[in-house]
């Protein structure tokens, strides 16, 4: 007999009783389904996590004043300012690692167009730190080392803001808003940036002069610099840039060794690995609980299988007088376990991918099908198919054919 | 060297053992049947017959005693040569018919053909030779619960002959036959046993066992007589 005799064989068998076939392939129909459809979310929020670290640029590095909260979480709020404009100076200046540096305070502003108002996170900042986030003007220009030192009233905005305030794909440069009454000149639109990894949207905000934010919003010139340093790495020296950001900082807090260091520094390659375990582990957890219905579905086909042997007991006898050997009883019972459990995988797969979709619809979440884990379900449920199989055909294998003639 | 006869079995014996009681279901049976000889087997139920006939049907091993098919000693196949034998030698006809439910009287009278291994097409040719030969050229297509009694047991006699064996055993092969079809059916086995096929048949009705030119009775698992005598022809 050849495999595709035993294959007309078995279908031949399923479809005698359809329902029940159907009813056996549901339990790994599901457990394929299930295994598709989780890891299918699982991938999409990994891929999501990533696609957002990659837009925040890899090679940043965020230093905080204060010391360094514990798990990653965005901490330092209310910790005494211990960063100074010198120090941002001196990071730019003394390491040779650090592309830019760059400061960034922030303060909610209600910003006023000539119809809308919008409320924003604005920033003040220095040119760096359009380099150092790499982050060009989409429209008009970004504003300059002189307009810092002038404190201009000059704004970028972000993609959102300016949307929001003018229309979208509107061109407001050289239009003027309001930012708390005070009047600014609209020089540029930042390009689109995308989303956090937590989700927040980057083009919800507005730059203006560091010196203007200081004298306009936060109300006058500070020592201590009560914002955040945005630095970015040569490529590929990150990590060297850390430890050179750190000794410097160090050196300047005049911290005596043993001393815990008085500000923290945040790498985003470090978070994005962190966001990346979290989602793995969120995937391995799912995969594997969709495994165990897998696994169930198996125990089903075994089970069916076994009533199978039990109720053809007298065709077996028959088909070992007219010369089956005890391998064509078994080829033909394993070859129908298979059938069931492939085609429940393969329709598993459908209703997973279907699922997937539907969930990524109806939730707006971002799915992703993996061809490999496809494949590996597949393969998958048909070894659950030939594991769960076997027993009962080799038991049909094993049959007397006397005793399975006589069978009522 | 002389010809060996076709089946061949000495001091058979076979003992079922229930609780503590033991029953020989065979008790000492020697004997021989030539090539082409149609052998009838009578006796009471409960005589053996059938246990000789699963004996000699390579679907049973005696519990002693030696059995010659063609020259060869069944006690010492395997599981695999015995199912050869089964496909190659021999063909079955049950009281039962046997057929596979909901299966086409042509995918019926097929399968021994695919354990074989012979082709599809080649399949097909001979299963409809033999199930016209039979007289069911029209019903290829029929299904056992589409087809009588008779007509069950006909594809079934297709199925045992569409191998080409040696011998035919078929163990009350009209129990379940009116007299009209039994006839019939008496009357195609005998034109294989004219053919050149051994038919062995198993009955227990005396009118049956007229067609054969051998008639061998059992009593508790023994030969009780063994007499040759000119058969009735069946007219069919
Ligand atoms: N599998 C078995 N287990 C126990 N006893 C059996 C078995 N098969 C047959 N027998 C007994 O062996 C005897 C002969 O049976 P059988 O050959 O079927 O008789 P017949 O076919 O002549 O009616 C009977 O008494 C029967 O009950
Ligand atoms: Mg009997």
């Amino acid at each position: 007999m050849n495999p595709l005799q035993i294959l007309r064989i078995a279908l031949r068998a399923l479809t005698r009783n359809k329902m029940r076939s159907f009813l056996t392939m549901l339990g790994v129909i599901i457990g394929v389904g299930a295994v598709i459809a989780m890891v299918a979310i699982g991938e999409g929020a990994k891929a999501r996590v990533e696609q957002s670290f990659a837009a925040m640029g890899t090679n940043l590095l965020i230093i905080m004043p204060g010391a360094s909260t514990s798990g990653g979480a965005m901490g330092g709020f209310g910790s005494a300012p211990t960063l100074t404009w010198d120090d941002v100076r001196a990071i730019q200046n003394e390491c040779p690692s650090v592309k830019a540096a760059a400061p960034a305070l922030r303060s909610n502003a209600q910003l006023l167009s000539e119809e809308m108002n919008w409320s924003v996170s604005v920033q003040g900042t220095t040119p760096e730190y359009f380099i150092a986030r790499n982050w060009p003007a989409e429209l008009g220009t970004t504003f300059s080392q002189s307009d810092v030192d002038v404190g201009t009233k000059v704004i970028v905005l972000g993609a959102t803001t300016a949307s929001k305030l003018f229309g979208p794909s509107s061109n407001p440069v050289g239009q003027t808003i309001r930012v708390k009454n005070i009047p600014f000149e609209v020089i540029g639109v930042a390009a689109k940036k995308g989303q956090s990894p937590m989700g927040q949207d980057y083009d919800d905000t507005a730059f203006i002069p560091v010196t203007t934010f200081q004298q306009k919003i936060q109300g006058g010139l500070q020592k201590y610099m009560n914002g955040t340093i945005f630095v970015a790495a040569q490529p590929g020296e990150v990590a060297k840039a850390q430890v050179e950001v750190t000794a410097l900082l160090r050196d300047r807090h005049h911290l005596l060794a043993g001393q815990d260091d008085d500000f923290s520094i945040r790498s985003l390659a470090e978070i994005a690995g962190a966001q990346a375990e979290g989602t793995k582990t969120f995937t391995t957890l799912l995969a594997s609980v969709a495994a165990v219905s897998l696994l169930v579905g198996g125990i089903g086909i075994m089970n069916i299988m076994l009533v199978s042997v039990t109720e053809r007991t007298r065709e077996i006898g028959v088909r070992m007088a007219i010369g089956a050997k005890p391998r064509h009883i078994l080829a033909q019972f394993l070859a129908e376990a298979l059938t069931l459990s492939m085609f429940g995988g393969m329709i598993g797969v459908l209703a997973g991918t279907w699922a997937a979709g539907y969930l990524a619809r109806q939730f707006g979440w971002q799915t992703l099908i993996r061809p490999d884990i496809t494949i590996i379900a597949v393969a998958f449920s048909a070894g659950v198919g030939i594991v769960f199989g076997m027993y009962p055909a080799r038991k049909a294998s094993k049959l007397d054919p006397i005793q399975a003639l006589r069978f009522e | 060297m002389a010809e060996r006869p076709l089946i061949e079995v000495r001091d058979l014996v076979k003992v079922y053992k229930m609780g503590g009681q033991e029953l020989r279901a065979l008790d000492g049976v020697t004997l021989t049947i030539n090539h082409g000889e149609f052998v009838a087997i009578m006796g009471s139920s409960g005589s053996g017959k059938s246990t000789l006939m699963n004996v000699i049907g390579c679907l049973d091993r005696p519990t002693s005693g030696q059995y010659f098919l063609h020259g060869e000693d069944v006690s010492r196949m395997s599981v695999n040569k015995l199912a050869e034998i089964r496909n190659q030698l021999l063909g079955f006809v049950f009281q039962q018919f046997n057929l596979l439910a909901r299966t086409s009287a042509l995918e019926n009278v097929e399968l021994p053909m695919i354990y074989a291994g012979v082709g599809a097409r080649e399949r097909k040719k001979r299963a409809t030779e033999a199930l016209e030969r039979v007289g069911l050229g029209e019903r290829l297509d029929h299904t056992p619960a589409q087809l009588s009694g008779g007509q069950q047991q006909r594809v079934a006699i297709a199925r045992a002959l569409v191998g080409r064996p040696k011998v035919i055993l078929a163990d009350e092969p009209t129990g379940a036959l009116d007299s009209k079809t039994s006839i019939e059916v008496m009357g195609l086995m005998q034109e294989l046993g004219r053919e050149g096929i051994t038919v062995v048949l198993v009955t227990h009705e005396a009118d049956v066992a007229a067609y054969a030119a051998r008639v061998l009775t059992f009593r508790d698992g023994r030969v009780l007589s063994d007499e040759r005598r000119e058969p009735v022809r069946a007219e069919s």
